[in-house]
């Protein structure tokens, strides 16, 4: 299990979620730029990432199917961490100081903070209302089949859900930048002890218990 | 295909001026198809097929006159056929030569994301510039007459294109020329709009007291227009929208939404940078890395 020896780290997150984490970074950055070059003409030019408009509207739907289901598979393992407690909404009440940067009266958080929790769901919402919308809106398959109102519906819902979820990433991009630390958690899989103790002081109690972790 | 001779006024997914520099201001062209002339002959159908070169799959019967029985990228125009029992117990067989309305508001041009996929010519012809489609079937959304139809052999959208390539050197389109009875003329809007409103006294004068012109406002008029005899039932003519319009989830989707999703998103990630450079990065200093130590090492006692 540990990919390391050294005390002074503890491992975030595993191996196979660090692959899973990245395979959906990938897919997301594909699918969101082919998709938004769909939605505004300022952005057409994105295209050119899945080698222009027609390869676009070919690929973008097997990069999203299979964005969402290397998320599933990714998100699922994650839920119970993600459960949201009674002290998290002290913390998103506080919201302002953790913007600010002063973490000194926030409640402990556990393996995931309140923010990260709530872009957790938001997360899981947006890629199965995406997944469900897109197969509505996929000329090639499917949409033909069904009435005009209900594809209208979803690609309204489609690019509601893709905004969001774009939202979420900029949210969460920006986040993992600005806390030292935490690109290396996806990307070492290790954090530093201090780091846990400053950010995740829960989780940290509950991984230095000599029993070892959960 | 692009008409280097007609000014374009709008088009699809493009945020600059469209090709206009002609001096000549353009007139607003129409068809008009008289439903109380049409015998149903399916003249039309045949023209369109013979001047672009199209030639649909042999279907089979459906127990109608319908044939082909829908529209397809292969048939931009079909006769529909519909029998209507009056209340005075009288059969009336309604036919209506349906296609591309050529909207003055253009739901597909509004949905299309293709730059100059879809453009809308100075004279109000609608037209599809294929080598630009990129295929994703957005206009069969925005449209509100469930006119476009995404070929099977190279996945483009194609309609009617009111002959746009004859119209631009001064012929009418070939459904106009070939009709044997003159249910559909071909000329200004404002002239065939002069010519519906004499047709329609005349109607009147017969009997069919609610005759009138279908040039539906909700989509801005359009440059296809229908003399009908039940104007105030255009349900009748096998389904034909009573109040069309762009529908308001498309407007939403391809109106507002754009400009607000993408000024939030951009607007996220500045502030994301600026919060950056004001608060500093969260780092973690060896304070915190000894706390962690001895807090640690309690915990193994």
């Amino acid at each position: 299990m540990a990919e390391h020896d050294r005390p002074d780290l503890i491992e975030r997150h595993g191996r196979q979620e660090r692959l899973q984490h990245w395979v959906v970074a990938l897919l997301f950055l594909l699918a969101a730029a082919s998709g938004m070059a769909l939605f505004h003409p300022a952005l057409f030019w994105l295209a050119a990432v899945l080698g222009g408009g027609t390869w676009s509207v070919i690929l973008h739907p097997f990069v999203g199917l299979a964005m969402a289901l290397v998320f599933a598979r990714f998100a699922a393992p994650q839920w119970g961490d993600n459960r949201l407690l009674p002290n998290d909404r002290v913390w998103l009440e506080r919201l302002r100081e953790v913007i600010e940067g002063r973490d000194e009266h926030l409640p402990e958080v556990g393996k995931y903070n309140a923010g990260q929790k709530v872009l957790y769901f938001v997360m899981v919402a947006c890629v199965a209302v995406l997944a469900l919308t897109g197969l509505a809106i996929w000329r090639r398959y499917f949409a033909g089949g069904l009435p005009v109102g209900v594809v209208r519906a979803a690609a309204l819902l489609h690019a509601l859900a893709a905004f969001v979820l774009v939202l979420g990433a900029v949210v969460h991009v920006a986040a993992a930048l600005w806390v030292k630390g935490a690109v290396g958690a996806m990307t070492r899989g290790t954090v530093t002890i201090g780091w846990a103790w400053k950010h995740h002081r829960a989780w940290f109690r509950q991984m230095i218990r000599p029993t070892g972790g959960r | 295909m692009p008409l280097q001779s007609l000014d374009i006024v709008r088009r699809s997914a493009t945020t600059t001026p469209s090709p206009m520099a002609r001096a000549a201001a353009e007139v607003a062209v129409a068809k008009l198809i008289d439903t109380s002339k049409c015998i149903g002959c399916k003249a039309c159908q045949t023209a369109c097929m013979e001047w672009n070169d199209l030639r649909d799959e042999v279907g089979s019967c459906a127990g109608t006159y319908d044939n082909p029985r829908d529209l397809t990228d292969q048939s931009w125009t079909v006769m529909r056929f519909s029998e209507y029992e009056n209340p005075k117990g009288d059969l009336e067989w309604l036919i209506r030569k349906d296609g591309c309305m050529h909207c003055a508001d253009p739901g597909c041009l509004k949905a299309c994301p293709s730059p100059g996929a879809i453009v809308q010519y100075a004279n109000g012809i609608v037209d599809f510039h294929e080598e630009h489609c990129i295929g994703c079937g957005y206009c069969v959304a925005g449209c509100p007459f469930d006119v476009p139809r995404i070929s099977k052999k190279d996945g483009k959208a194609y309609k009617c294109t009111l002959c746009s390539d004859r119209v631009a050197v001064g012929l009418e389109p070939a459904c106009v020329k070939t009709c044997p009875t003159g249910a559909i003329t071909f000329g200004t809007k404002e002239q065939l709009q002069h010519d519906a409103a004499e047709r329609i006294v005349d109607l009147k004068s017969r009997g069919y007291e609610q005759a009138g012109l279908y040039d539906p406002a909700g989509v801005g008029g359009t440059h296809v227009m229908y003399v009908l005899h039940h104007a105030d039932q255009p349900a009748l003519y096998s389904g034909l929208p009573v109040a069309p319009r762009v529908s308001p989830v498309v407007r939403l989707w391809k109106g507002a939404a754009k400009p607000l999703a993408l000024g939030a998103i951009a607007l996220a990630a500045i502030a994301g940078l600026l919060n950056y450079v004001r608060v500093g990065a969260k780092e973690v200093d060896p304070a915190d890395e000894a706390a962690a130590e001895r807090e640690k090492e309690k915990a193994h006692g």
